[in-house]
């Protein structure tokens, strides 16, 4: 019987030669993710176990993007205790102000994951590296704390739906994040339950590793336990020059078990919005009808990249942002940052009347640097729209990719590019 | 131990904004954390909850952020268990991991009204809605995940062990 590549990378790090979903296995981990929300329970959590040490110093990253540059007291001292931590353990992937990025964003660029890996992180959106074709997968500060303890991880394998992306017929401005939001739109939020999601299809392969990065990031919208995609040439260029260790290419058999398959044909894809307060609201931005908005929010680890950059300022170029809309726009890393400053992009933000901001999570948990007030409505490249979300419990969110938000910013309400264009 | 409480219903996909909207993540004190569980969803809960009440609801439960601050506000606000038709993956383990019970049955999520008397019975198995005179069964937990909750959580499990490798 052959196994997909979700069930080779678990048997491979649980010292097996199969594995079968439903089992449950202890894996070793490859590298371990915290945040400054999750990882101040997890070094408590740690601190009780008993160990002295952690498992290994340069597989643990530790990462303060959610709340700063720490937006008040309380952030302050949690992203402190995490700093203190990783001083005290010489945690070698600590990023400070200055030189971090979202998360997400920041991993795949350092060359901290990898094809072939086991990657867990106290973060929901750690699926978003199986773009890469690793096993990654979200769990809880105990878990890491754990983890960082033992280098291990107790995991249930999970069955995976396969989605196939068929078609070269792409439509104008379609991104991944077209494609995932519709994808959700098919199968629910809760579509891929406990279950690993694996893309492929010729439109899968035509994506960028940014738009795969995009598609794995919302895995965890459909309820996965990971995204994946089988790594190719496009994988191998991006990781070769970043790689600091070795690293392994594993495709799915031929004769791997599906729990489902769906199939889906690119050409019928637009580029998309979904409504509030579930992802699953997707729809095509031409039925969105007259929605006005009043923020825009281009950045976040599903949408911060530079290609997502690119995008919004194609469309952003000579124009203006709307009188009644705030445009903020939120590079992923500081590396990002200054490439979009290199390509101009930045002056274009500027220019049509833009905030751009240092990398941070900030307006995408409702944080800080773009919270919405009571009644307000904002279109955003982030990847949940649960009430809530980004401020009063009464706002309201539109997710879509960049090429939407920024022709939205423009119009003063939910708009594709082509009316602005 | 069986637990007994008043149920409080609510609907398919609670997110864990609604558990703990992420304004207030700038702590991970479980008190501060508590006194705000549930608000977007129900604004009276945090006050009105009472030690032993279980939360009862629809599928998807907990889908959204990886944060255990929510298994931890419901915990510590005195809810002694979740009931939901389904729960979304990291919350369920993180629920596990902390040592806070939940049942998975759709029956239950189904039959059971808000204010219903509910009695959890030992091993959580059964579920006994006293006011209406019905039983559910729930999905039974697999062993070595019974173990982790035996020991209070991966931390006692993992003390545990620490200890016996010497
Ligand atoms: S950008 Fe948003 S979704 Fe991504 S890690 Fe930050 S808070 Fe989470």
């Amino acid at each position: 019987m052959g196994m997909t590549i979700t069930e080779k990378i678990l048997a491979a790090h649980a010292g097996r030669d199969r594995v079968s979903p439903g089992e449950l296995i202890e894996a070793r981990v490859d590298l371990a993710l915290g945040n400054d929300i999750t990882a101040p329970i997890a070094i408590a959590e740690f601190e009780k176990i008993g160990v002295k040490e952690v498992f290994d110093r340069h597989r643990i990253a530790l990462v303060p993007d959610h709340f700063t540059p720490n937006k008040d007291i309380r952030s302050a001292e949690q992203v402190k205790t995490m700093r203190q931590f990783a001083q005290r353990h010489e945690i070698t992937h600590y990023f400070e102000v200055g030189r971090m990025g979202i998360e997400h964003c920041l991993l795949p660029q350092e060359g901290l994951v990898l094809p072939g890996e086991l990657i867990i992180g106290a973060d929901s959106h750690t699926c978003t590296y199986g773009a890469l074709g690793a096993f990654a997968t979200g769990v809880g500060s105990t878990d890491l704390g754990a983890a960082m303890a033992t280098g291990e991880i107790w995991l249930r394998v999970p069955e995976t739906i396969k989605i196939v992306i068929r078609g070269t017929g792409w439509k104008r401005w379609v991104s991944g994040k077209d494609l995932i939001l519709y994808v959700i739109g098919k199968i629910g939020v809760d579509g891929a339950l406990y279950r690993a999601l694996e893309f492929t299809g010729e439109a899968v392969e035509a994506l960028s590793m940014e738009g795969r990065l995009t598609m794995a990031n919302m895995a965890i919208e459909a309820g996965a336990k990971n995204g994946i995609f089988a790594p190719d040439d496009k994988t191998e260029a991006y990781v070769k020059e970043r790689a600091r260790r070795p690293y392994r290419l594993y495709c799915s058999d031929e004769g791997a078990r599906y729990s489902e398959v769906y199939e889906f044909d690119v050409g019928d894809i637009e580029p998309q919005v979904a409504f509030p307060h579930l992802p699953e609201n997707a729809r095509p931005v031409g039925e969105a009808g007259a929605v006005q908005i009043d923020q825009a929010v281009i950045g976040s680890c599903t949408n911060g990249r530079i290609e997502d950059l690119r995008a919004a300022a194609a469309v952003l170029k000579n124009k203006k942002v709307h009188p009644g809309v705030r445009l903020i726009v939120i590079p992923g890393t500081q590396e990002i940052y200054l490439q979009a400053l290199k390509e101009g992009l930045v002056e274009i933000f500027i220019e049509a009347g833009a905030a751009v901001s240092t990398p941070t999570c900030g307006p995408c948990l409702g944080g800080h640097m773009g919270v919405l007030a009571r009644g307000e409505r904002a279109v955003s490249t982030t990847n949940r729209n649960f009430a809530g979300r980004m401020g009063h419990p009464q706002s309201e969110i539109y997710l879509s990719g960049p090429a939407v938000a920024a022709a939205s910013a423009i119009s003063g309400r939910l708009a594709g590019p082509e009316e602005v264009l | 131990m069986s637990m007994r409480g008043k149920a409080w219903t609510f609907k398919d996909d609670i997110d864990t904004d609604a558990i703990i909207p992420a304004r207030y993540l700038n702590t991970s004190d479980p008190e501060s954390l508590a006194r705000h569980c549930m608000e977007d969803a129900d604004p009276s809960f945090p006050e009105k909850v009472r030690p032993g009440d279980i939360i009862v609801a629809g599928k998807n439960f907990g889908c959204g952020s990886s944060r255990e601050h929510a298994p931890l506000a419901i915990k510590t606000c005195g809810v002694g268990a979740v009931v939901a038709a389904s729960f979304a993956r990291i919350f369920y383990r993180n629920a596990f991991n902390i040592g806070l019970a939940i049942l998975e049955s759709p029956e239950a999520a189904k039959r059971i009204r808000a204010g219903d008397e509910l009695e959890i019975a030992p091993g959580g198995g059964l579920i006994r809605n006293l006011t209406r005179g019905e039983e559910y069964a729930a999905t039974a937990i697999p062993p070595f995940m019974a173990e982790i909750l035996a020991a209070g959580g991966l931390i006692g499990y993992l003390q545990k062990k620490v200890k016996d490798d010497g």
